[in-house]
Order: structure tokens, then sequence, then C-alpha cells
């Protein structure tokens, strides 16, 4: 039964956006914790901790996002352990976030001035104080349009959830396309909704830059 | 007792001994200018009196602090010795109000009311009372150099340390930076200033040392010393600088 693509499917697609958005977040927020780690575990100065942090980057970052997808969803059955798409979803774009946000942190980190943390120590601040009152800030400014640069691959990425049959826009637009027959209508329109959310992400980021005066 | 005293003072950068052997005392109200070629040690002397750099040998005492001693509270040191930088090193995320009150808070435990006040006078005194609101890019490097002398300023120090903070500056904005050290000497103020300006160190400075390969090469009134030095190498460095 094939029929035209309406307004009505056009909600369809809305409506498997936000599982879009809910997905994108949930890895923002699972990988930004991580990440966060991360990024401590790899600027101690403890030298295996370091080692660790290093591993797991590269180990993440040089193995394709779908391979981990595949991993958690059809692996770790393999052991007895079944996971729902959601929860493989959500804990492989974790993983995958944190590394890459753990790297965007230490550089935003290590980018602030060692004059910045001179400049404290003359003042009488201590190494403490010096961290959070003067290079965190200045880390966190750097940091921003990376991170939501970084935010805005998430939102791209969560697509390949599709592959294990996590319904949200992509897989929804190949439903839709299956029932209409219409894939250059519905992939536009899925696109367009890809797009309304990542330039809005990068919208706000500029907005975020002026509002926390970002050295020039 | 002298507001800082020097025994026998090494510094080492791995095996490159950078100070080698200093001994010198600074009393109360001196002003004292360091020259000397870039490499002599001037800035690295400076840098450890306020223990920005760590000393391996020797004996250390500054502003009441014995500096090489193990349980030495250096966060203590440094709040009582002000210390400016040749690239201002102001901190960019902030305003001006807010450089100047961040330490007052943090270390001087002052209300955010008693740090405001502090820091409107001291921003005032160096002539940028307008630019209290202002951000660090917004000013020029003269404007940015006086901020930095202010903050520091602003901790009551018992002691200032410049480090050739002329240096950076575009040449007609010197001038600026200059009266304000003048205004400091004439106040009593005990500095000591790494420079290049010759002319600043023969008119404000008391005292004049010349550093020569890690060592204090000649040391006495800021008058004689340029007028009449002693030492070979302290005669081609002045040839060389005043041309």
């Amino acid at each position: 039964m094939i029929r035209d693509f309406a307004l009505a499917d056009f909600g369809f697609l809305l409506m498997a956006a936000r599982w879009t958005v809910l997905l994108s977040l949930a890895a923002a927020l699972g990988g930004g914790v991580l990440g966060l780690a991360i990024a401590v575990l790899r600027i101690v100065p403890v030298a295996p901790l370091n080692w660790f942090a290093i591993g797991y980057i590269n180990l993440i970052q040089g193995t394709p996002l779908l391979g981990q997808l595949f991993v958690l969803f059809f692996g770790l059955p393999l052991f007895g352990l079944s996971v729902d798409a959601w929860t493989a979803a959500v804990v492989a774009l974790s993983l995958y976030s944190s590394a890459f946000l753990g790297e965007i942190w230490r550089g935003s980190l290590q980018a602030v001035p060692q004059r910045q943390w001179e400049a404290g120590a003359a003042l009488g601040l201590t190494y403490r104080q010096r961290f959070s009152h003067v290079v965190l800030p200045q880390a966190v400014r750097i940091s921003v349009a990376p991170t939501v640069g970084f935010l805005v691959q998430i939102v791209k990425n969560t697509s390949l959830t599709a592959l294990i049959g996590f319904v949200e826009l992509t897989r929804a637009s190949q439903i839709m396309t299956a029932a209409t027959f219409a894939p250059l209508t519905v992939y536009l329109a899925a696109a367009a909704i890809y797009f309304v959310l990542c330039f809005s992400l990068s919208w706000a980021s500029q907005v975020l830059e002026r509002r926390l005066h970002v050295a020039r | 007792m002298s507001l800082v005293s020097l025994r026998n003072v090494v510094k080492r950068f791995g095996a490159h001994e950078v100070l080698k052997g200093i001994t010198l005392s600074i009393e109360e109200g001196e002003t004292v200018a360091v020259i000397g070629r870039s490499g002599s040690g001037k800035s690295t002397l400076l840098r450890c009196l306020n223990a920005l750099e760590a000393v391996q040998e020797g004996e250390m005492t500054v502003a009441g602090i014995a500096v090489t001693s193990p349980d030495a509270d250096l966060n203590r040191l440094r709040a009582r010795v002000g210390m400016v930088f040749q690239s201002y090193n102001l901190f960019p995320h902030l305003t001006v109000e807010r450089n100047v009150k961040l330490a007052l808070k943090l270390v001087r435990k002052m209300s955010d009311a008693q740090a405001a006040q502090v820091a409107r006078a001291m921003v005032g005194k160096v002539g940028l009372a307008d630019k209290l609101q202002a951000y660090p890019d917004e000013l020029s490097g003269g404007q940015q150099q006086r901020v930095a002398i202010a903050r520091s300023l602003a901790m009551q120090p018992s002691m200032m340390l410049f480090d050739e903070i002329t240096s950076a500056l575009d040449p007609e904005l010197v001038g600026e930076v200059l009266r304000v050290l003048e205004e400091l000497a004439r106040e009593g103020m005990t500095m000591m200033l790494v420079t290049h300006e010759m002319n600043f160190a023969r008119n404000v400075a008391d005292r004049v040392i010349f550093m020569h390969d890690g060592r204090i090469h000649e040391d006495g009134p800021s008058q004689e010393i340029l007028r009449d030095p002693q030492t070979p190498e302290l005669k081609a460095f002045l040839a060389a600088v005043l041309h």
C-alpha cells in the first residue's frame, strides 16, 4: 500500500526527532561526565593514569562508532548480557563522546598560557584558587566553540543507531520511505530537521561566546 | 633587618647554572634597578625573590619570610611581594575592577564592597578610573600595564618587583608607565626593577646592580655606577645600550 507523503507524516518524523534530541542529550551528559574524568586522568601527574587515559582515547577514537554500537548491541548478548537498542545507543555514544570531549577540554586547559598561572601565583592565590578563578574560566571560554562543534557531530551521529533498530529520525525516515515510496521528499524533510537542530546549537554557541567575553 | 637578604644563592635549570652565588641585601624604601645583558640572570633573580623559581642553594629571606626554609609559606610571601610582568598578564575574562578585586577577596578576605573601594582607589591612582568596567582587550598596552601595577599595589605589598615592564610597549606608551613608577619611588615604595631604560635607572633608582654571567658584577649608587663604571664588562654594556 503506497500513499503520498502528507503533513501528518512530517509530524511522525518530528516525533521521531524527539528521540534524536533525547539521545543527543543523554550522550552529551554521559560523555560530558566521563570526558571530564578522562581530561583529569590525562593531566594529573601520575603516569599510569595518563597511560590509561591515552589508551582509552586511542581505542575509542581509533575505532568506528558503528563498530562500537555493534559490539555493544550484538556482542554483549553473546556473553549473556542483553541490552536494548536505547541502552546500547546511549552507552556507545557516551563512550564515544567522552574520548573526544576529554581531549577537547584537556587542550582547552593547556591552552591557557602558563603566564596566567604565574600572575595568579604572584598575587598570592593558592593553587586551587589559581585553577578555579583564573585558569578554569578561561579554559571554559576556549572550549565553547570546539565543544559545541562536537555536539553537532553527536546529533548527526545518532543517525547510526538506526542500524541497531533504534527508531530516531533516520530510522523513522526509512520506515516512512517504505510506506510512501517518496525517498527524496522524506529524506529532505529529515535533513531539514537535522539542520534546524544543528544550526540552533551553532547559533547558541556564538551567542554564548559573545556573552562570556572570550579572549581574542 | 633588611627587607631582602640573599646569601650565596644558586639557581640552576638542569645542569645550567643561571645564578652563581648571589649575595645581596635591600633596605626598606630603596629603588634598585637591575641591568645587564639578556641571559645574565637578572629576570631569574627577580623571579626567585617571590619564589616563582625555586633556588637550589643558599639562604634567602624576603619580607620577613625565610624563603629557602622547607616550610616557607610561599603564597603568604607572594601576597607581600608584588610583581608586574613584561606581558602584563591581566586576567582577560575579568573587567579591570574584578582583576583588582580577585586577590583582595580571595587572599585578603575583603568583602566585595571593601575590595571595590580599594580597586577604585588604586585604578584611580594609575589614572584609569574611567576604565574600571573595561575588559583588558579594550585597553592599550600602556593602560593594561598600569592596571597590572594597580592590581599588585592593591595588595599593599612590602615591596614591588618589576620585570622589564616597558619592554613590550610601543615607545609612545612607555612614558605613562614610567611616570607611575616614579611616583611610587617618591612615595617610598621598596622596588626592584629589571630594566633597559638607562635614563630611568639613572634618574629614579637609588641604586644600580649590574649582572653579568649569573653574578652581581657591580653594585652601587645609580649616578656613580652609570657615570663611572669600574669593570670592562659594564663599560662595554653601557657603550652598547647608550650607543
